[in-house]
């Protein structure tokens, strides 16, 4: 049953992953690949983590677990916000 | 099943490594090449952990993709701002291409022959020496004890290196100029992650001596956030300035060499460290080496004296 749900949680990631790179390859330009990279992954990722601690059973893997996803968490936040400005101010680099 | 599945895993990645090579070389823009090596570094750790080598895989992740990509960017960066790059003329695309894949067809072979004479066992292996001998090196970890107890001396002169670069470095004059901090998102993120870097490199120095981990890794962590704290438009990157820095400098190399000259106090050889104090000696060597190896690294993206050093200027706030 858990092997189920944690299978359920982990393809419906990768689904989100696949959308998110469907959206950078496709959109028009940074700031929608942007928009599409950075939530799409950020959500494709918390399913997936979640799907991995279904899997775990010691308490020190789980913890480690979810510090990389606060970690990838807090990195694309501050990427993306540093790319979103970096266009903002030089709008001939928005293609 | 599960076999067949991670031969799967197994050649995506080996086929992904080449492919991203080839990507970084057939690049046209310089920023697109240093962004593909740096994925390029980030796939050959996985490939590592996969060949069950967890200690060059951390080594590869730290230094080879991530403090190597953020010096190639500040270079890049450096030649954009200052004297405008004139192209080389430089050899023909084809010609620097069939020597790149010369050079891969040469490396497959040798990958073949090294495939093959594992598989028939031939030559004499130095691993079971190591196996056997590791109870007698004062940690658990075998690459740990490879390089601060079995081939000591390899290890102080890669320290030594180091040192080298670091003082050919100071040699450049000052530093460039920190770049303006990049808004409070990254501040913030500045705030959290140093002292999160910080810890982590303590984590992987200690954790070196039974698991995978160790000096350079913990070293690359720290010098990781002094790049961080760069980027958030620190002047010093939390260096210390004049005396205490030169200390850190040749703390590394120096304590290695006091170590292993005062192990010949007795009858024993040079680093030669006698068999009840290896461990602690080994984890003193390791602790000075980071400070050293983190300082080196940061020193060297900073590209010279941190201004911090001028005479008349006092270190006002880090």
């Amino acid at each position: 049953m858990i092997d189920l749900l944690s299978a359920a949680l982990i393809v419906s990631g990768l689904f989100f992953y696949f959308a998110g790179t469907i959206g950078l390859l496709r959109l028009p330009d940074t700031l929608c690949r942007l928009h599409a990279v950075t939530k799409a992954d950020n959500l494709g990722l918390g399913l997936l983590v979640f799907g991995l601690v279904l899997q775990l059973s010691e308490p020190l893997q789980i913890l480690k677990v979810l510090l990389i996803w606060i970690l990838v968490l807090a990195a694309s936040a501050g990427g993306g916000q540093l790319i979103a400005r970096h266009v903002q101010r030089d709008p001939g680099e928005r293609s | 099943m599960s076999f067949d599945a991670l031969l799967i895993l197994d050649v995506l990645l080996a086929a992904l490594l080449l492919m991203l090579a080839i990507a970084a070389l057939h690049s046209h823009s310089m920023h697109q090449s240093i962004i593909l090596f740096i994925v390029f570094g980030l796939v050959t750790a996985l490939a590592w952990a996969r060949l069950k080598a967890p200690d060059v895989a951390l080594a590869e992740a730290t230094i080879g993709s991530g403090v190597a990509g953020a010096l190639l960017l500040a270079a890049l960066r450096d030649n954009r701002s200052g004297s405008a790059i004139t192209p080389s003329p430089g050899r023909p695309a084809w010609q620097v291409l069939s020597v790149t894949y010369l050079v891969i067809g040469l490396m497959l072979t040798a990958a073949w022959a090294f495939l093959d004479a594992h598989a028939n066992n031939s030559g004499p292996r130095l691993g079971g020496l190591v196996q056997a001998e590791l109870a007698n090196s004062g940690v658990g970890n075998p690459v740990t004890a490879v390089l601060l107890n079995f081939r000591a001396f390899d290890t102080l002169l890669e320290l030594a290196v180091l040192l080298a670069a670091l003082l050919g470095v100071l040699l450049l004059g000052p530093a460039r100029p920190a770049p303006r901090p990049a808004g409070p998102v990254v501040t913030q993120l500045v705030a959290w992650l140093t002292p999160l870097l910080i810890v982590s490199a303590g984590y992987v120095l200690w954790v070196g001596a039974h698991a995978p981990g160790g000096a350079f890794q913990a070293g690359a962590l720290l010098a990781a956030g002094g790049i961080i704290m760069r980027l958030g438009g620190s002047r010093y990157s939390g260096l210390p300035s004049g005396f205490w820095m030169r200390l850190i400098a040749v703390g590394g190399s120096g304590v290695f060499l006091f170590v292993g000259l005062a192990a010949m106090s007795g009858d024993a050889s040079l680093l030669q460290y006698p068999r009840d104090w290896a461990g602690t000696l080994i984890l003193l060597i390791e602790i000075f080496a980071t400070l050293s190896i983190a300082a080196s690294l940061v020193l060297v993206y900073l590209g010279g004296r941190p201004d911090a050093w001028a005479p008349d200027q006092e270190r006002g706030h880090a």
